[in-house]
């Protein structure tokens, strides 16, 4: 009795089991030809001496010859390093504030909203490698003129070397930084529609101020969001083609000198630097999202 | 003084006009809420503008000192010169064709993938998140090699297969974010439905295709313009993988001056014909053209089924 009730039950999972399989069969198939041996060919070149052939490629194994070269014997590459951590960690929190801010204006009632959203969401459309270096280099991308102002710049020259970067970064790249927030501010918007108008009413009734109830209900309740747009934030800026890092490494990877499995090698090193900042990010700001939902 | 002047219901109604009340925002609040918006509105456009004045700037305009914002006139010859270094129509069309097949293709996949993690129970769910996750860290170049020598020993490279393909097998540019809005999207799909209809007798595909693609529209719209911006706007593997077979407009915009100067060449053109700002930026302008046409004409659904497909992602 009880064996024949419980047969039909496991077949009806393994269906359902082997239904889900099945829809997600494809992506399965694109991982492992895509990403997965990609990767680890990769990986395997990374300790190689790649030379690409008429017929094919021909590896010599170099053990960690590639991974040295780029830490100790290569100064641009580790000075790009330090730059681009540099950069994303002065970014990020520009992005996520200003992103927080615009979502909460958006959040409000007010005439000619459309307009503005229309406006602020208009980077997402337009943020491209081209377009960027295009703007770049006619000088459109720093904050409006300060960058240039005498006062400023000489300033500037007083701050030490460490300080002195990324303010200059800050300057000359302001809007690039603001244009890269569209999807940030989207997912802001999004998750402050979901939080229950009640709370605020509550709030209000109670006599919190606006200032008090941005700290204790607005900010807590965009914790989750804050963490997915630190990270989206990192990883798009780490992505992009601009990227003086990842341009490096394209361009070493035509070289005659190591070429191939050196250009895989800074690959790796340049993911190894960014799943550390990831980690770091995403831990601090766990930690502080815990201890403002307490 | 008297203070209980500060109650008489005329005072009181415009001390409600410029601090604001609880129904409705101050005069004071209102300048400091509008001065912000426009401030950060003219930040972002700023770049914009500039392209634009720069745009339709004649030579003189541009060694003119005097003239910032305002042209003297409204010049034209910029536009046809970049229309003619950027091949404009067929890299139009090559860039349609590189973003929006990938999109369309990618974004079904991500559906089903999406769909499959919401509504079944299996084994290895967890691997299958965890993977999709790595697949959005991983940065292309580490990636990128192995790939490029595969394509050429099939002869895929140049060619928009090589695009389509990954964007076939859900490993399309950010196909992980396009999945995790379908599995949001997907749980909210009441079960009850989904059993009603395998109790008429339903196969799984066929409640894919009825029910829950209708439900999800917003999501895949959304998905879709996505989709094509980033396909649009990526340049990174659109120039490893199609150099020398398929020229988009970003492509064609990143060596501008070189096809400007095949068109023109620097010795025997006119110093007016020369390459300056305002040819390059009208190039600049006319690659961002089509999708600032395709955000205009969309962007209220744009944003509205951003807001109804709950985007953010927990």
């Amino acid at each position: 009795m009880n064996l024949q009730r419980s047969r039909p039950e496991i077949s009806l999972r393994l269906r359902e089991a082997l239904n889900g399989y099945g829809f997600i069969a494809l992506w399965v198939i694109g991982f492992v030809l895509f990403t997965f041996v990609p990767l680890v060919e990769t990986l395997r070149y990374s300790f190689h001496k790649v030379t690409v052939t008429a017929t094919g490629i021909k590896l010599d194994f170099v053990a960690w010859a590639n991974y040295t070269r780029g830490l100790f014997t290569d100064p641009t590459f580790v000075e790009l390093l330090i730059g681009y951590t540099v950069e994303t960690l002065v970014s990020v929190p520009i992005v996520l504030i200003f992103a927080m801010l615009i979502a909460m204006f958006l959040n409000l009632k007010f005439r000619f909203k459309g307009l503005f959203r229309t406006i602020f969401f208009l980077p997402i459309v337009i943020t491209s490698g081209p377009v960027i270096r295009e703007l770049t280099a006619q000088g459109a991308a720093s904050a409006p003129g300060i960058a240039n102002v005498p006062a400023v710049v000489e300033f500037l020259e007083t701050l030490p070397r460490a300080l002195r970067n990324p303010v200059e970064y800050l300057l000359t790249s302001f809007i690039l930084i603001l244009w890269f927030s569209g999807v940030q501010i989207l997912i802001y918007l999004a998750s402050l529609q979901k939080v229950d108008r009640s709370i605020y009413e509550a709030a209000a009734i109670d006599g919190a101020s606006g200032w008090e109830t941005f700290w204790k209900i607005t900010l807590p309740s965009l914790s989750t969001a804050t963490v997915v747009n630190a990270i989206y934030t990192i990883i798009t800026l780490s992505h992009f083609s601009e990227n003086r890092v990842i341009r490096y490494v394209y361009d070493r990877t035509y070289d005659v000198q190591g070429g191939i499995g050196y250009a895989s090698a800074l690959s790796f090193l340049y993911f190894g630097v960014m799943v550390v900042l990831l980690m770091v990010v995403y831990f601090s700001l766990m930690n502080w999202a815990r201890r403002g939902n307490r | 003084m008297n203070w209980s002047i500060l109650h008489h219901p005329t005072v009181a109604r415009l001390r409600g006009f410029i601090f604001g009340s609880r129904a409705h925002h101050g005069l004071i609040f209102n300048a400091v809420l509008y001065s912000l918006l426009i401030a950060i509105g003219f930040v972002y456009l700023q770049p914009l503008l500039f392209m634009f004045i720069t745009s339709i700037k004649n030579p003189n305009d541009l060694l003119n000192p005097m003239v910032q914002w305002v042209p003297t006139e409204f010049f034209l010859g910029n536009y046809t010169k970049a229309f003619r270094v950027l091949d404009y129509p067929n890299a139009l069309f090559k860039s349609i064709l590189i973003s929006v097949t990938p999109s369309v293709l990618q974004t079904f996949v991500a559906s089903l993938v999406g769909y499959g993690l919401a509504r079944y129970r299996f084994w290895g769910k967890r691997i299958v998140f965890v993977l999709l996750l790595a697949t959005f860290i991983i940065p292309p170049q580490n990636t990128v090699i192995p790939q490029l020598l595969t394509y050429r020993e099939w002869g895929l490279l140049g060619s928009p297969l090589a695009l389509i393909l990954p964007a076939m097998l859900g490993q399309g540019f950010r196909s992980a974010i396009f999945v995790l809005i379908f599995y949001q999207n997907f749980q909210s799909l009441p079960k009850v439905l989904e059993e009603s209809a395998r109790l008429d007798g339903a196969s799984d595909l066929r409640i894919f295709f009825s029910l829950a693609i209708p439900s999800a529209l917003p999501a895949y719209i959304v998905s879709v313009i996505f989709s094509i911006v980033w396909y649009w706007n990526e340049t990174f593997l659109t120039v490893i993988f199609l150099e020398g077979g398929t020229t988009t407009l970003p492509m064609q915009l990143s060596r501008f001056a070189q096809a400007y100067e095949n068109l023109y060449p620097p010795g025997v053109v006119n110093v007016f014909d020369r390459i300056n700002e305002a040819v390059k930026m009208s190039g600049t302008f006319l690659n961002i053209l089509p999708l600032l046409v395709m955000y205009f004409i969309l962007q209220r659904w744009f944003v509205e089924s951003v807001e109804r497909t709950g985007i953010a992602g927990e």
